[in-house]
């Protein structure tokens, strides 16, 4: 938990939270967007668009577990496809949830605490939406409890050695400690709305998840134990997740995926595309519900810096494939890096170059960082950059394979596409609803930003 | 802050004392400590810094309880992989060693995570005897305001040197909003 959250005076950047609020304002703010804010018709026709392509999703998983895998563009030697890419780029968007409520709190970065709640949640949403890919892509989903191990009738068990076992030990670990972490920092909020609201149905609801809590100071110090350790936890998880990934890549022959770049440029990447998610996210929600006291321009152009940190350190990894490329006297490396330059391809990775590296080269600059509309545009571009680049890593490099007899095209189908869609549905579904469900700014963190709850130990019992 | 003292001390869980601000709790919450009063009880909307310390709570067993979870994880994760690859499903490829600990990392650790972060949600949960959907506190009217601006201490009738009159009078001098009787 942040504690040590007081700006000094000389702090003259825009603070973290509007100045006026009060511990029962900052509640009610936040409390009655859930509680008493009635459904506009923007929400539900908005509500309405995302179902429908969640139900398009719906539909593509149907078909699909009709067919088989054949609806989908990948052959032999593309067996990955739209799958893998989409899985990797919706895992990466997690990330940055993850970097925010875990990382930042670690670096008590007080500003952290207004945008954390919904990055966690943009985080599980992403790694639902992350999950339905391998899922699917077994071709018998139904039987994809065989990745676990578990005593069966076969006598057979996974193989630990396998990219793939490890990828799945991975992803459910960080989908659940995902789950965990949201909903140990929401307890203390669900107190707030079950005490807030009116109707005893609500009550019963959020007292239940709120589990009796109380806010006694015994249970505050173990929470904020558990709390602490919990993001000490999910720190190291979060880069291991990306560099399992990677290693789906890293750790098989084909050119452009053997390297040893692929874990921190993977991790770097994937916290790139997460923080572009949340200001995609963030910049019209506080413009709807009239947050922009509490994610202020200076979170949104934290996320800017963070954007070109990152960005930056994506940008390097390409110049390093590049480099090995040409240093490791490689034919193969070097007909990769020529493939990509000048293959099918090309257009594809020339537009991953100047959405990832170029464009966002304008964060330099202050007044693109504060404006929320560049903002958002470069953001979004950076998302479509980051899809690219796991397009490029996964097409590109089976596409041309050693053996000229195994070379092959990749072409998506309309189920690709519309697979793809459906999770966006799915994901801006479940958003559509937590907005409107749960507290979407953590209630009692928010508090901690004000002054006044810093007590101070009275003079006499320092000892 | 009229309240009508029962004589019975076991029929009341204890007295509550209402504040205004975190800093007049934790000056409360001192004072009753120093006055000798162990079973007390502060709550506040939001963690505040020094409050579980001054009323006698210094150490919480919830780091014990995720390095026990952590270690099962990681224990457990590494001794299962063994036993597949080397005893019960063994693999020969070409010749390479059964007990290929490197590959065996990754699973372990992510495995320590996943039992040390359930732990430390469970643990956090479990000790602070959690769920408990009735508690005497939530009989007071007031007390509605703990999870939003206001601040409580409790003394409980438990306590041995509760005395509902002599407790009361202590409390009123802490300079309380308003003092109620909890009921049990």
């Amino acid at each position: 938990m942040a504690t040590n959250t007081q700006i000094p005076a000389a702090d003259r950047r825009v603070p973290v939270i509007a100045p006026g609020y009060t511990f029962s304002t900052i509640g009610e703010k936040i409390s009655n967007i859930v509680l008493s804010r009635p459904v506009s018709l923007g929400w539900i026709v908005g509500f309405l668009i995302v179902f429908g392509m969640m139900n398009m999703l719906m539909m593509c998983l149907g078909y699909l577990f009709i067919k088989g895998t054949g609806i989908w563009g990948i052959n032999i030697p593309i067996g990955w496809g739209f799958a893998i890419v989409n899985f990797v780029w919706w895992i990466g968007i997690g990330h940055a949830g993850t970097l925010i409520s875990a990382i930042l709190c670690l670096l008590r970065q007080a500003w952290r605490n207004s945008i954390n709640r919904f990055a966690e949640a943009m985080t599980l949403f992403a790694v639902a939406c992350a999950g339905i890919f391998p899922l699917a892509h077994t071709g018998r989903p139904w039987l994809a409890y065989w990745l676990f191990p578990y005593p069966n009738t076969m006598r057979y068990w996974p193989n630990f050695r396998s990219p793939l076992v490890w990828d799945v030990v991975a992803v459910s670990t960080y989908g659940t400690i995902s789950l965990v972490f949201w909903f140990v920092g929401l307890i203390p909020d669900f107190a707030t709305l079950r005490d807030k609201s009116e109707s005893v149905w609500v009550q019963r609801i959020y007292g239940l998840l709120a589990m009796g809590w109380r806010g006694s100071a015994r249970h505050w110090h173990r929470y904020e134990t558990a709390y602490l350790l919990l993001a000490g936890l999910a720190t190291p998880l979060v880069l291991s997740v990306h560099t399992v990934v990677s290693f789906d890549f890293a750790v098989g022959i084909v050119p452009g995926w053997h390297t040893t770049i692929f874990p921190p440029y993977f991790v770097a990447g994937a916290i790139y595309s997460g923080f572009a998610m949340v200001v995609c996210l963030a910049i019209p929600i506080r413009a709807i519900y009239g947050l922009k006291d509490f994610i202020t321009e200076r979170h949104l152009e934290n996320a800017a810096k963070v954007m070109l940190a990152t960005g930056l350190i994506v940008a390097y990894g390409y110049f390093m494939e590049a480099f090995m490329g040409w240093y490791s006297g490689s034919q193969f490396d070097s007909f990769l890096l020529w493939n990509r330059l000048h293959g099918p391809y090309r257009y594809v990775y020339l537009a991953l170059l100047l959405c990832n590296i170029g464009i966002p080269q304008v964060f330099w600059l202050k007044k693109f960082r504060v404006s929320t509309f560049w903002l958002w545009i470069i953001s979004f571009v950076v998302l479509v950059g980051m899809w690219l680049e796991r397009f490029i890593i996964v097409v590109v490099s089976l596409s041309r394979d050693f053996l000229t007899s195994s070379w092959g095209q990749y072409y998506p189908t309309k189920w690709d596409w519309m697979t793809f869609a459906g999770t966006i549905g799915l994901f801006l579904t479940a958003m559509w609803l937590f907005v409107r469900i749960l507290p979407m700014i953590s209630i009692f963190e928010m508090r901690t930003l004000l002054p006044e709850s810093h007590a101070h130990e009275p003079a006499e019992v320092k000892q | 802050m009229s309240t009508s003292i029962s004589t019975n001390d076991a029929a009341i869980h204890g007295l509550m004392a209402e504040f205004d601000s975190a800093q007049e709790l934790l000056d409360a919450a001192h004072k009753a400590h120093e006055a000798g009063y162990q079973k007390v009880e502060a709550y506040s909307p939001f963690p505040v810094e020094g409050l579980a310390e001054a009323i006698g709570f210094h150490k919480n067993r919830v780091p014990l309880v995720v390095l026990i979870g952590g270690l099962i994880g990681g224990i457990s994760a590494y001794a299962m992989q063994y036993w597949v690859a080397v005893i019960t499903y063994p693999v020969n490829v070409g010749g390479r060693p059964f007990h290929s600990w490197p590959s065996f990392i990754i699973v372990t650790f992510e495995l320590t995570i996943l039992f040390g972060g359930l732990a430390s949600a469970i643990g956090m949960i479990a000790l602070n005897g959690l769920p408990m959907p009735y508690h005497p506190v939530f009989n007071v009217a007031e007390f509605a305001k703990a999870s939003d601006n206001k601040f409580f201490l409790v003394v409980e009738s438990s306590d041995p040197n509760f005395d509902a009159a002599r407790t009361h009078s202590f409390l009123s001098g802490l300079g309380p909003r308003m003092i109620a009787e909890v009921p049990s």
